[in-house]
This record gives structure tokens, C-alpha cells and sequence, in this order.
């Protein structure tokens, strides 16, 4: 029997056939160690690969494989995902490229040129596509969804799911829960009514939606004032999570609009700065949970929700397994909630943070600062302690693995664009693509990547770096830790001491997550920088 | 002989050998067109021709470039010619084309001519329709819309993108002109077995094929025992002119996207 096993899974690695990936397999990813079948590796968003070829003793031997060269010349945001030796990732704003994922050559390419209304506010970003069946699934900054044949690359159907000309946009790897394709609007900077809305995988057509801001009738829709939830904002951009024992699929919501001045949206602004758990097969809210009510500061809680069964104090005395959300949130609280019924159970500060200075018993964060049009120093600032880059969480240490910034502070000014607390924190627009010049002393912002014990929320480790990072987080099974930033090292770092143990220079800004694949047997790394797609492997 | 005699005696060689050269051009050229030089031909025409003489080349009166009509008969060096250096005193104005570039024009405006004289038969494209998933078994390699295959051509938008001549002559003759995205190749990996499928793309090192199977392959050319073009596996289609002319008009009538 075991030398059977042994058989299927040489054949496995010899001669990788790509079979219809079911909906089966992505939610058991983790029995696929070889593929990377949706953003953050399984629905769970864990952002963790059980390879272990490559150990924190050989890891200093990794060594470039190859380099794919986008010609886009926007930000490199996106996950490839891999399956059975294929590589499927987006180039900016929105072509799909099929790569032999062993050498980065090309099977083909799917070009797709959005219409020219599509202009988010912070780059035309596509974070990656999703798979299921044969059909790749991509959300375009013009807000349509594309599915596209894997094999050919051939568009197959086409749905506008808002109108660009609004200011909606899409830049997020669509989730994929049985036989539906979930996504969100974003452009909530602007005067948008945000949603997420489920299609039919076959044939694009419109399931259920969810309106982001309750309409009249609907509770919430008193959090705001007059017509204000008719352009409260609210998008969706990252990716969500799917938790198949309750059939809840969860997604982080965007700021309220206008972004700075709350005056005009008097009241909590639900569900702003939120995690929406809906039922999938409906669209239906089960619960949520408001990290930041009436944000004025653009907050937004759009990090993907890492999903977690981890043991959890009972009140007794002693532990007992709990289904948890994980976040870390860009407003400088991490949280951990019980994801089958919202309950909050902690959340502290994870980097310095003086909006808040604690919770009432549900959870609700007592504010104690304020904007003022004479500024305020209120940490974090806008750019916030994380953003949309994935972090990991790690069965093996038990520990949620975030890249963060310390001392982001900003003197916000009601109505205005906030002013930063020192000059170069203004130097940190979105990400971009090319290394800048720092200059930063200790006492201005940098990049950290942590390891938070999720029982305490405190660090078991830290890793800083000079320079801030929009990177994400890899965790795999062998303890090493992938990460990277602003300043265009790829880093492996020890997952249980945070000692670093290989760097590659990649010459340029990583603002992508880093995965890991395998074909014949052999395991890679893949990261997204500057322009390009680079994957190490050992010799 | 001394070593500076045997260098003036290559240098003799290849000057020779490039003044020959010089003195056949267009001798490369006499052979028959590859569907890729045929491309060519059509690019240069559209960015060239088709400014002054129409998509089609038929905007000039009494000139129509894609029926082989011109105000005399020219033979293909005269086109060449007039192609090159233009007619005085006339809006035919000279290209700065080589003999290479000018001789793809004419190919693929004889190539054009020569189709346009195809089928004159009425098609029904229901019954066309019909062989095409049945009789033709046509989708096990085509693919229209979202049924069939996709190791042949995608069919979707044929008739949007090739004339019902164009069809006519594929359809008898396959292998005729097979454009390079949808080439054929073969790899025999060292145990001897054997991989076809559709080309997606090859380099110095590797090469990646849609295979007969679907699956989207990738190999090392070193590691490969042999590996290169096939002609195309599409068979002639050997219908009677009525079901000839069917098939070509149910594929014309094929415009999706």
C-alpha cells in the first residue's frame, strides 16, 4: 500500500496532468502541497506551503531559476497561482499569462485592455485570478469579470459587474466557493455604493448581492446620516476567506467616502472598516464585526481573513479548540474573532497606536482621538500598520506571521488630506515599482515583519528592516518565513527565531505575497517585484 | 602558398560568393511562399498599400489588387519593380521595401487572387453545420464557442477573420497554409514515446505545446531525442462541391468573438 502511494506520488511529480480543478481540491489545497490553487494558497488564507525540500539548514543555497518580465510598467501585486506545473499570474492592469512554472516561459498570454474610465485611486493593480475547473476568473479594473479557458486562454464570458464610469474597479483574486465566483467593488474613495456580489462559474450570470451599505429599511442603514449611504464608498478589494463548516464566506471591507471628512456621514458607517460574513449560497449577513466605526482616517479593513483552529482559553482555567479569524488591521489592532459567530474575542495594538485606548465588552473601540483642523497626531497614519499585502499564519509555530510598520503617524486635518508627522512619511505613496532613496532616521516609519502569538497578540520575534514594506508573508512547513519590501530584498527568515538566513536582491519594490510550487519533485519559491516574476529553487 | 595568399584567395571566395548574390535577388524567392512570408506580405500591404488602394485593393479604379486586376498585365518582377520604385508621374509613389519585403506583397496578393476564384456553389450553412459536428467530426480538434476541442485552430470568429475563399481552400487543402500560431510539432522523449500538439512556443532551449491530450506541456530541447514541425493532422476535407460549399458558408457564418 505504501509503495503505491509512493508510485502515485512519483507519478504525480514525473508527469504533472492538469485535471479539472474541482472545488474540492481548492478547499483541500493543503493536500496538493504542490500547487497554490487560490491567492493565499488555500480559502483559509494561510499563506502556508507544506514543502519541505527547502529548510532553513539548504536555504542559503537557494538559487534564481528564471525571471519573467512583465511589460507592464504598473505596481506587481499579484499571486500566481500554480497548477500541476502550469503558472497562471496577472500583469498589470489586467493580462493573464499561463507560464511553464518549472523555466517562466510562456504557453500564452490573454490581453485584455480596460476601458480607459477605469483609474483607481491608487494604481491600476491586479492582485491575481482564480481558478476553478478549467476556467481562470479575473476581476478587471473596469469592474467586468472575465472568465478565460486555462488552456487556451480564450475569453469565454464577460460580465459587468459595476460601471467604471461610477469609479468602481475590481483589482482582487476573485473567491471561489462550489460553484460560484465571488467578488467585491472597489473605489471607495470615491462615491461609490460598494458590493459583493457571487456568479455562476459557467455562466457569469449574477447569483446574489450584497450591498456594503444597508439600503433604507435595511438595519445599518441608520449608521448614516441623510442620502449619505447612497455614496458612502465601502469597496472591496482584497480577496476573502470560505469556511466550509458553516458555509460562511467572510470579505474586509473598505473606508466610508468621503475618505477624510465624516461631517457629511454623521453615525457608524456600517458596514465600513468591517468583516462581512455572509452565507454563500445566498449572499445573506450572518454577522459582522466594525474594526473602526466612522473612519476618518482611511483605514479600511480590507486584509484578507486568515482562518485559523487554534486552542483558545475557556474561561475555566484551562483550553479548548476554537475556529478564529486572524487580523491584523491596518488601523494598528490586531484581532482575533470567533468566526462562527463574530464574537471578539482580543485585540490589542500591534505597532504604536493612540486612536483608541481600549474596548467596551462587545468589542467596540473606545476612540480618544480625533482629527482637527488644527492636526492631531494620530497613529497610525493613513499608509496604517499593514495594508493589502497577505500575511501567514503557520499550523506548525502557531504563530501569525505580519509585515508591519512602526512610527506611522500622521497630524490629520479634518476636510483635507492628512499631514504626515515627519517629511518622508509623505514619501510613501502606494507601493511603486522602482528602488527610491531613503533617508529615514529611527524615529520615522520602517518595516517589520513579526511573529504574533495569537493567544497573547504579543511578538515572539521581529525582523526590521531600514526601509517600510508593502510585502506580504510566506510560512511554510520546513519553518522558513518569505518576505520582502520597499527596498528589493527577498528575504528567507527562520519561522521560530526570525534570524535571517538567505536574501536575493531583486531590484526592485516587492508589493506581492511570496508562494511556493513544486514540479517534478522539485520545490520553488516564486516573488513578484518590481516588474517581474522571479523563482528560486535549490541547485 | 603563403598564409597571405590563402587569405586573399578566401577573401576572392566571398567576395564572389556575395556578388552572386547581389546578382539573383529574389532567386531565394522563387520557391514557394510559406504561410508565415504570406502574413508578411499581408502586414506590409495593410501598413503600405492599403492606404491609397483600400483595405481590400480595390478603391483605385480599374485596379483591384485582390482579384489580380491591373490596368496591364504585369508579371510578378514587374510588380516587384513598381512596388520598389514607384511609377513616375503618377500618385504610385516608390517604397523603401527590399526585393524580399516587395516579393511578400505580391505573394499575398496572388495568394488573395487565387482564392477569390474559389467555390461559386450556393452553401446552406444549416446542412454545413450539421457535417461539421457529425459527418466531420470537426470539433474533436476545433473548438466554436465554448464546445469542441482546443487543440486545432479556435473557429469562433473564422468568418470574421478569413474569406469564404480562404475557407474553401483550407478546407481542401490544409496543410496549404497553415498560419505559424496554429503549427504542429512533435517531440520523442528518450524512451521513444512520442508528444504532438498545437505550438505555443519555442526558444533555443525549450519548447511548450497544447497536446493532443489538452495539456498544456513544456520540454528541454536538450533532453528531447528528436523534436520539430509536423505537417498538419487536419485531413482534406473530400466533400462533393454542394457539401464543400455548406461547410464554407456554416464557417463563414462563425463570427464571435
Amino acid at each position: 500500500m505504501r509503495g503505491a502511494i509512493r508510485l502515485l506520488v512519483v507519478l504525480a511529480l514525473v508527469a504533472p496532468l492538469q485535471a479539472q480543478v474541482t472545488f474540492d481540491r481548492i478547499l483541500r489545497g493543503d493536500r496538493e502541497p504542490h500547487n497554490w490553487l487560490s491567492y493565499s494558497g488555500t480559502l483559509q488564507n494561510q499563506r502556508f506551503s507544506p514543502l519541505t525540500q527547502i529548510t532553513p539548514a539548504n536555504v542559503k543555497d537557494l538559487q534564481q531559476q528564471w525571471v519573467w518580465q512583465a511589460r507592464s510598467l504598473e505596481k506587481f501585486e499579484a499571486t500566481p497561482l500554480v497548477v500541476d506545473g502550469v503558472m497562471y499570474t496577472v500583469e498589470a492592469p489586467n493580462n493573464v499569462v499561463a507560464l511553464d512554472a518549472a523555466t517562466g516561459r510562456p504557453f500564452w498570454t490573454f490581453n485584455y485592455t480596460p476601458a480607459p474610465e477605469g483609474r483607481p485611486c491608487c494604481g491600476r493593480v491586479n492582485r491575481g485570478v482564480a481558478i476553478l475547473g478549467d476556467t481562470l476568473y479575473m476581476g478587471t479594473i473596469d469592474a467586468h469579470l472575465l472568465a478565460i479557458d486555462a488552456r487556451s486562454g480564450q475569453k469565454i464570458w464577460d460580465t459587468v459587474v459595476a460601471n467604471a464610469r461610477e469609479r468602481y474597479s475590481m483589482t482582487h483574486s476573485p473567491t471561489i466557493v462550489k460553484d460560484k465566483v465571488i467578488v467585491g467593488t472597489g473605489g471607495g474613495d470615491g462615491p461609490i455604493r460598494g458590493s459583493i456580489a457571487a456568479f455562476d462559474a459557467k455562466t457569469g450570470k449574477e447569483v446574489w448581492r450584497f450591498y456594503t451599505i444597508p439600503g433604507p429599511g435595511e438595519p445599518g442603514n441608520e449608521t448614516w446620516a441623510g442620502d449619505s449611504w447612497k455614496t458612502g464608498g465601502v469597496g472591496v478589494w482584497n480577496a476573502g476567506a470560505y469556511d466550509p463548516e458553516t458555509n460562511l464566506v467572510f470579505f474586509g471591507t473598505g473606508n466610508p467616502a468621503p475618505d477624510w471628512d465624516g461631517s457629511t456621514r454623521r453615525g457608524d458607517n456600517l458596514y465600513s472598516d468591517s468583516v462581512v460574513a455572509l452565507d454563500a449560497d445566498t449572499g445573506r449577513l450572518k454577522w459582522h464585526y466594525q474594526f473602526t466605526p466612522h473612519d476618518e482616517l482611511d483605514y479600511d479593513a480590507t486584509q484578507v481573513p486568515v482562518l485559523a483552529d487554534i486552542e483558545w482559553p475557556d474561561g475555566t482555567g484551562s483550553s479548548r479548540p476554537r475556529k478564529v479569524m486572524l487580523w491584523a488591521n491596518r488601523n494598528g489592532v490586531m484581532y482575533v474573532l470567533d468566526r462562527v459567530t463574530g464574537e471578539f474575542l482580543k485585540g490589542k495594538p500591534y505597532v504604536k497606536t493612540n486612536w483608541l485606548d481600549g474596548f467596551d465588552a462587545k468589542g467596540r473601540p473606545n476612540r480618544v482621538k480625533f482629527p482637527t483642523p488644527e492636526g492631531t497626531l494620530i497613529r497610525p497614519h493613513v499608509h496604517g500598520a499593514t495594508n493589502w499585502a497577505p500575511p501567514a499564519f503557520s499550523p506548525r509555530t502557531g504563530w501569525f506571521y505580519v509585515a508591519t510598520w512602526e512610527n506611522s503617524g500622521s497630524m490629520a486635518v479634518e476636510g483635507q488630506f492628512p499631514r504626515a508627522a515627519s517629511a518622508n512619511a509623505q514619501q510613501t505613496a502606494m507601493g511603486q515599482t522602482n528602488l527610491v532613496p531613503f533617508f529615514n532616521d529611527d524615529t520615522e516609519p520602517y518595516g517589520v515583519v513579526r511573529a504574533y502569538d495569537p493567544k497573547t497578540l504579543n511578538p515572539a520575534w521581529e525582523f526590521r528592516m531600514s526601509d517600510i514594506t508593502w510585502g506580504g508573508v510566506l510560512a511554510t512547513a520546513a519553518d522558513l518565513v518569505f518576505s520582502g519590501g520597499r527596498e528589493g530584498y527577498f528575504l528567507a527568515l527562520d519561522a521560530r527565531t526570525g534570524k535571517l538566513l538567505w536574501r536575493a536582491s531583486v531590484g526592485g519594490q516587492i508589493n506581492a505575497g511570496a508562494m511556493s510550487y513544486a514540479v517534478n519533485g522539485k520545490q520553488y519559491v516564486a516573488i513578484a517585484a518590481g516588474n517581474a516574476l522571479f523563482s528560486y529553487a535549490l541547485p | 602558398m603563403s598564409d597571405i595568399g590563402r587569405l586573399v584567395r578566401i577573401a576572392l571566395s566571398l567576395l564572389t560568393f556575395a556578388l552572386g548574390c547581389l546578382l539573383v535577388p529574389g532567386a531565394a524567392y522563387a520557391q514557394h511562399e510559406t504561410a508565415a512570408d504570406l502574413l508578411d506580405g499581408e502586414r506590409a500591404f495593410r501598413s503600405s498599400c492599403a492606404n491609397c488602394h483600400g483595405p481590400d485593393g480595390n478603391v483605385i479604379a480599374g485596379i483591384d489588387l485582390g482579384r489580380g486586376q491591373f490596368r496591364r498585365p504585369l508579371t510578378d518582377d514587374d510588380l516587384v519593380r513598381i512596388i520598389r520604385t514607384g511609377i513616375p508621374n503618377t500618385a504610385m509613389p516608390a517604397s523603401p521595401m527590399t526585393v524580399e519585403q516587395a516579393s511578400k506583397i505580391v505573394a499575398y496578393l496572388r495568394a488573395r487572387a487565387a482564392a477569390a476564384r474559389g467555390s461559386v456553389v450556393a452553401g446552406d450553412a444549416a446542412r454545413g453545420k450539421g457535417a461539421f459536428e457529425r459527418e466531420g467530426a470537426c470539433l474533436s480538434c476545433h473548438r466554436v464557442a465554448e464546445a469542441g476541442a482546443r487543440v486545432g485552430p479556435d473557429l469562433t470568429g473564422i468568418g470574421g477573420r478569413r474569406s469564404a475563399a480562404e475557407i474553401e481552400r483550407a478546407l481542401r487543402d490544409p496543410g496549404a497554409d497553415v498560419a505559424p500560431a496554429n503549427r504542429t510539432y512533435r517531440v520523442v522523449r528518450p524512451d521513444g514515446t512520442t508528444v504532438t500538439g498545437r505550438l505555443l512556443g519555442h526558444d533555443t532551449f525549450t519548447v511548450r505545446l497544447l497536446d493532443t491530450g489538452e495539456q498544456l506541456r513544456s520540454f528541454t530541447k536538450s533532453e528531447l531525442r528528436e523534436h520539430g514541425f509536423v505537417p498538419s493532422p487536419m485531413p482534406p476535407y473530400r466533400g462533393s462541391p454542394q457539401e464543400i460549399a455548406d461547410m464554407v458558408s456554416y464557417l463563414s457564418s462563425l463570427r464571435g468573438q
